[in-house]
């Protein structure tokens, strides 16, 4: 056993792990949050140095059949990363103003990425237990944060209560498998896989308890109460960071674990699709709560990215890792705005009635808010665009003409909710004069960044695009051929 | 010697009773004790097929399971306890200021 190429193989994981360790260390010892804050962020950006490097490189399994290395893996990788990396840097600012900065936030952040890096690399259920639930564990703690109030408190039960529920039906689904096939490894359940009762329940349940963490409907009632409660800027890496890791583990299992010939799972994944994008959307028409919006949008988003997941084609998967980049990067973007709003004393800013007048006061948050919601909403030339627009490729070119349409559908009344706060920043008077507070350099630069990655992306997709496609070419074709 | 059989019929039934235990009950303690029920059902499901199968990953994976089910118990606990100081209760039904 090689055990220097082991830990090379995760070395994104151990070092955010690791890190995450030394910084509760450091916490108990001496009360340092700028220490604590520098290491989050250098051994960030290492890690996303590192799985970005290993994007282009050799693709393998390591740790026994353990993890998988490379090509998709390291791609998951670097979106959760990016998304880590992004909320710590807006987080400072927001959590010291809100009177929130705890040394632990900084380690907790770091465990849960190692978690959904572990999860994004997974080869073996009992990894992707782990993994799935490292990260589960902190985000409880990370959504009780304001636990003073009773919205914060009630936000980390619920999310607590359904989410240890569902890690039930995951774990009960995973013991069904493992009697159906007597293994836990992902392809050696592929080699064993059958159509009998046992095998067909137990994937069900795993699918289950995955659509429950990537807040697919029916199982989608904890997010909105989750994300009003949740600090904002942690609410963006919940929304953003968690998801992009567990879509990563879903396509990991739909393409390599479950074989079309055992059940129509596309068929399943395509009316949760359907169902997700169109509740997602109606109820997000209704919200007049901007963080609830975003919730119902990130459902909404779920959907959209289930779309691709559903058309089970390379398209289909190049797609929705492309998506979940785009998702990320627009998503921490507008919450971010939205953090730096909702910072100002005077004026409840979640309320979306108490955007009016914004626009010209704080132009250059209200241009960035435009710009994200604009992607969100999927208006070309962004990087929402798109996404969207490879994903309904993928369905048409897999003869789910319906489900491209209703895609369409859902997000053409979507623009509507995103258009809202904008209507009210440039067109609506302000009721209260209030007076703003300048967001600091790191703040602003983040969001800039990140505006300028919407643009970027939307414009110059091709390399990454192609990239994407090459994960899928080579002996993935004779893996579906030989089926 | 018992067939598997019946280790895999009595887990599914304490499995059922979790759920159900979850889903009618008010009291949050109680809900989690439920939770825990369900996990602990799953393990032994694991443990009849890694015994039946006469491989031990089954039995890796109840390990792991335990030791994640002790760490949400921490969390879950602290979590119930920040309830009780904002509203002196546990009751689910007087948790309810988000909806919809």
């Amino acid at each position: 056993m090689n055990y220097l190429f082991d830990l090379n193989a995760f070395l994104p994981g151990v070092i955010a792990g690791v890190a995450g360790l030394i910084a509760l260390l450091i916490d108990s010892y001496k009360n340092d949050h700028d220490g604590i804050y520098g290491l989050t962020v250098v051994s960030l950006i290492a890690a996303l140095g590192l799985s970005i490097i290993d994007m282009f490189g050799p693709v393998g399994e390591a740790w026994s059949g353990m993890i998988t290395y490379g090509g998709v893996s390291a791609f998951g990788n670097t979106v959760v990363l990016l998304g880590a990396l992004f909320c710590v840097l807006i987080s400072r600012e927001y959590l010291k103003a809100i009177e929130h900065e705890f040394g632990e936030v900084y380690a907790m952040v770091l465990i849960a990425t190692s978690g959904m890096l572990a999860l994004a690399s997974a080869n073996n259920l009992i990894m992707i237990f782990v993994g799935l639930e490292t990260m589960s564990i902190c985000l409880y703690v990370l959504a009780g944060l304001i636990k003073e109030h009773k919205i914060g408190a009630e936000a980390a039960l619920k999310y607590f209560l359904l989410g240890a529920f569902s890690t039930g039906f995951l774990l009960y689904g995973m013991a069904l498998l493992y009697g159906a096939t007597g293994s836990l490894s992902i392809p050696e359940i592929a080699q064993n896989a059958s159509s009998n009762l046992l095998f067909i329940a137990g994937a069900g349940l795993l699918l289950v308890g995955f659509f429950f963490k990537v807040s697919a409907v029916p199982f989608h009632m904890w997010t909105p109460d989750v994300y009003q409660g949740t600090p904002t800027t942690l609410t963006a890496y919940m929304a953003t960071a968690s998801k992009s890791a567990t879509f990563v583990a879903l396509i990991l299992i739909v393409s390599k674990m479950l074989p079309a010939e055992t059940a129509e799972w596309s068929e399943v994944l395509e009316v949760i699709a359907i169902i997700t994008m169109i509740l997602g959307n109606i109820i997000a028409l209704v919200q007049d709560n901007i963080k609830r919006m975003l919730a119902y949008s990130s459902i909404a988003h779920a959907g959209y990215l289930l779309v691709g997941l559903a058309a089970g084609t390379p398209e289909g998967y190049s797609a929705v890792l492309f998506y979940l980049l785009a998702y990320t990067i627009m998503n921490v973007g507008a919450f971010g705005i939205v953090a730096y709003y909702e910072r100002q004393q005077g004026l409840d800013f979640t309320d979306v009635n108490n955007y009016a007048g914004l626009g010209f006061k704080r132009p250059i948050m209200g241009v960035m808010l435009s710009i994200f919601l604009f992607s969100l909403a999927g208006i070309p030339p962004l990087v929402g665009f798109f996404g969207k627009y490879l994903v309904f490729a993928a369905a048409i070119n897999a003869d789910m003409i319906a489900l491209a349409v209703i895609g369409v559908l859902a997000s053409a009344a979507s623009v509507y909710y995103y258009l809202r706060p904008m209507v009210y920043m440039y067109f609506r008077e302000p009721h209260k004069d209030v007076p703003f507070v300048q967001a600091g350099i790191t703040f602003k630069g983040t969001l800039i960044v990140l505006t300028i990655l919407t643009i970027y992306f939307g414009v110059a997709f091709g390399g990454l695009h192609d990239l994407l496609a090459s994960y899928y070419s080579g002996d993935w074709v004779t893996h579906l051929t030989g089926n | 010697m018992i067939s598997i059989d019946w280790y895999l019929a009595l887990s599914a039934i304490l499995f059922c009773i979790g759920i159900v235990g979850v889903l009618i009950r008010k009291n949050a303690i109680v809900i989690f004790m439920c939770v825990e029920l369900m996990l602990n059902a799953v393990n032994l499901s694991l443990v009849s097929f890694s015994s039946h199968y006469g491989n031990v990953d089954g039995q890796i994976l109840v390990f792991f399971s335990l030791a994640i089910a002790a760490a949400e118990a921490v969390v879950g606990l602290a979590i119930i306890i920040a309830i009780f100081r904002n509203n002196f209760s546990v009751d689910i039904t007087q948790i309810n200021l988000l909806r919809w």
